[in-house]
């Protein structure tokens, strides 16, 4: 295995004083001691990684441990106080301003938190931005954007703009920005913390498969476990600014390195670990203040399926269908659903552990809603997928 | 105490430097020729239209800055406005004045542009521009009608110095507000795939801070406006002068009928100038 990125004593300080701080730094002060003495604050402290080749390396944290600003110095957007960062054995570090400009452009491209896409600017020319800065002409721009959209899934949006777009594909659209300009490294900044649940699953299932056959080395910042051990193949756990362990998702389970790891990933079995969200599927719905019983069993005959979810405008959950009784409705010519719509169905929250769904699950023949905190359906579990996920399956939406 | 220290020279320590200023006359003749040359140019082109094809094209453009929303109202004022101003027989003032401030607004946004975004992207460059900002602002017109007078003579070029020096600070305030004002991540976005500061200033910061800098711009021209009375002083021909020749008659009616023209010419440029700001968007 190929090192494509090393990192060698990386640090960053905040504040004035600095020279003062690095000091106390390498006398193993403590950061609450260096901030009593100098004021100045560590962001990361000499952080050592090297990233493979071809992997997903995912850096985890909490807020507050410097994941931010180390994934920042390493395109220098954050300038570091000390240390090396290498790419193919070139050490960014002594760059001047125009090399580390071909550097971005063609080695490494980012995708952020909250998606960062210019509003004056159309999916298509968005996706284009890194080719445009290149001087890559118009038409090949064009094209290669106009594939990058369509590698992630977003067909016909090319001249919408992006607040046209929901959160879920305004992220697609980041991520195809950062494929379109071809570059080996792909620096993710909590990309997919902003999507909701369902959203980010898709997202993360999306990023695997394209990875499968792209082989990109992407260095993925994430604050969540679950988020870290189904895409990571290696796993970097920081805290306050320090590196704490760096490891398989298998190792640092069986092997923490110390207390703070191990109660971050505290009895990970597989049913604690996953919540509801990590096992619900997308449901089939009606609209109950617009839709007939036509509309319900068109619908329930496009997806094979024999029932379905009955929410009202606002999206709040009404109940569920069954065929049978639509079919009826329509033999009888009655044009409201309401009258069929059975309301006891099981529901549960998002966060709820698998765990304490499985007792249930076995005894109710109708699926769970999965409800937020305003009444609204956003996923349903089906029976099968709680018992897939228990035995190590994936659940697929 | 006080009286320890003897009054300080400053009256005389400005008036030599005016002095010594003034042995640069062949920069400030230039200066006087090249705006000269474009107000010549305005005033040219609007005597060379007749009134009717005027607000024709001033209602025209209004039209279709406002397209889809069809402001009837707005139309309306801006031809009956054009019509009495017509009647009370101040075209030709009003054309004066109209080129007094384009001029202005031009010459504001031609330097007031680059400087704000100089002070948006250095710190030590805004410190230094905001106090001269205050000055320019805050100091009496009249008090920088003197050395305008020396440096560039009487009529319409003085007149639009003395309106670009009041009427530029909020384009340039409104620039740099509006660069600063671009998020945060965007910024990391454009950097991050290699963008020049240029390429940035361009694609980036420029188109997002436009509706603010347009905003700025509008609040150039009103204040270039406002200035036609005190530049007609100077010699500035325009709708100020008829202003400042009823205030000698003492003569109320005709004060106060050349002083609504320039409210109806303000309306209008703003509508127009805010359409404009409202329809790039």
């Amino acid at each position: 295995m190929t090192t494509k990125v090393e990192v060698k004593q990386l640090t960053k300080i905040f504040g004035k004083r600095i020279p003062k701080a690095k000091e106390l730094l390498k006398e193993h002060k403590s950061k609450a001691e260096i901030l009593e003495a100098t004021g100045a604050t560590v962001g990361v402290d000499q952080a050592n990684f090297k990233v493979n080749a071809g992997e997903i390396f995912v850096i985890m944290g909490l807020s507050g441990s410097g994941k931010s600003t180390l994934i920042r110095m390493i395109n220098r957007l954050i300038e570091p106080t000390d240390g090396q960062i290498l790419i193919d054995d070139q050490d960014l570090m002594t760059l001047d301003k125009k090399a580390l400009l071909e550097v971005r452009r063609k080695k490494m491209s980012m995708v952020f938190q909250n998606f960062a896409l210019f509003p004056n600017r159309t999916i298509l020319e968005n996706t284009g931005y890194g080719l445009e800065v290149q001087g890559v002409e118009k038409t090949v721009r064009d094209k290669k954007s106009h594939d990058a959209l369509e590698l992630v899934g977003l067909h016909g949006y090319d001249n919408e703009y992006p607040q046209q777009l929901s959160g879920g594909m305004q992220q697609r659209v980041g991520l195809a920005r950062a494929l379109a300009n071809d570059a080996e490294i792909l620096l993710m900044d909590e990309a997919f913390s902003a999507l909701d649940p369902l959203n980010r699953k898709d997202m993360q299932d999306e990023l695997l498969d394209l990875q499968e056959t792209m082989h990109k080395t992407i260095i993925f910042i994430s604050h969540d476990l679950n988020e870290a051990l189904r895409i990571g193949d290696r796993i970097m756990i920081m805290r306050d600014g320090e590196v704490v362990q760096t490891g398989t998702p298998e190792e640092i389970l069986t092997h923490p390195a110390n207390h703070y790891v191990e109660r971050f990933i505290e009895d990970v079995d597989r049913t604690k670990l996953l919540t509801a969200a990590n096992v619900m599927i997308r449901p089939n719905t009606v609209n109950i203040d617009k839709d007939g019983p036509r509309i319900a069993i068109r619908r329930m005959r496009d997806n094979d399926i024999s029932s379905i979810y009955v929410i009202d405008s606002n999206r709040k959950f009404v109940g569920f269908a069954d065929a049978d009784d639509v079919i009826k409705l329509i033999q009888d010519n009655n044009p409201d659903l309401r009258s069929v719509v059975q309301t006891n169905v099981p529901e549960t929250t998002a966060d709820t552990p698998v765990r304490d769904l499985i007792e249930k699950i076995s005894t109710t023949p109708i699926p769970f809603a999965v409800l937020d905190d305003q009444h609204r359906l956003v996923g349903i579990i089906v029976r099968g997928a709680v018992l897939g996920a228990i035995a190590g399956n994936e659940v697929n939406a | 105490m006080l009286p320890l220290i003897s009054q300080l020279p400053l009256a005389d320590w400005i008036n030599e430097f005016v002095d010594w200023l003034t042995q640069f006359t062949g920069f400030f003749n230039g200066i006087t020729t090249g705006i000269g040359a474009v107000v010549d140019l305005f005033q040219w082109f609007f005597d060379l239209l007749p009134q009717w094809l005027f607000i024709l094209i001033i209602l025209g453009l209004t039209y279709w800055a406002t397209r889809p929303a069809r402001k009837w109202t707005l139309l309306g004022f801006e031809l009956l406005g054009l019509l009495l101003i017509w009647n009370l027989g101040f075209w030709r003032d009003m054309t004066q004045t109209l080129t007094l401030v384009l001029t202005s607004s031009l010459i504001a946004l031609i330097i007031g542009i680059p400087l704000g975004i100089l002070m948006a992207k250095s710190k030590t460059f805004e410190a230094i521009m905001k106090p001269i900002l205050d000055l320019m602002q805050t100091m009496p017109a009249f008090v920088y009608l003197i050395p305008a007078v020396a440096f560039f003579g009487i009529g319409m070029v003085p007149g639009v110095i003395a309106s670009v020096i009041f009427a530029m600070p909020p384009t340039v305030r409104m620039t740099n507000l509006g660069i600063r004002q671009v998020p945060a991540d965007l910024i990391e976005a454009a950097d991050s795939y290699g963008s020049t500061g240029w390429q940035k200033l361009i694609k980036v910061q420029l188109p997002l801070a436009k509706s603010t800098l347009m905003a700025g711009v509008n609040q150039s021209m009103m204040l270039a406006l406002s200035m036609v009375v005190i530049a007609s002083m100077i010699g500035a021909m325009g709708l100020g002068t008829q202003v400042y020749f009823a205030v000698g008659r003492n003569d109320a009616g005709s004060g106060f009928t050349s002083g609504l023209a320039i409210v109806i010419l303000a309306i209008i440029l703003d509508r127009m100038t805010q359409a404009f700001n409202k329809k790039k968007n």
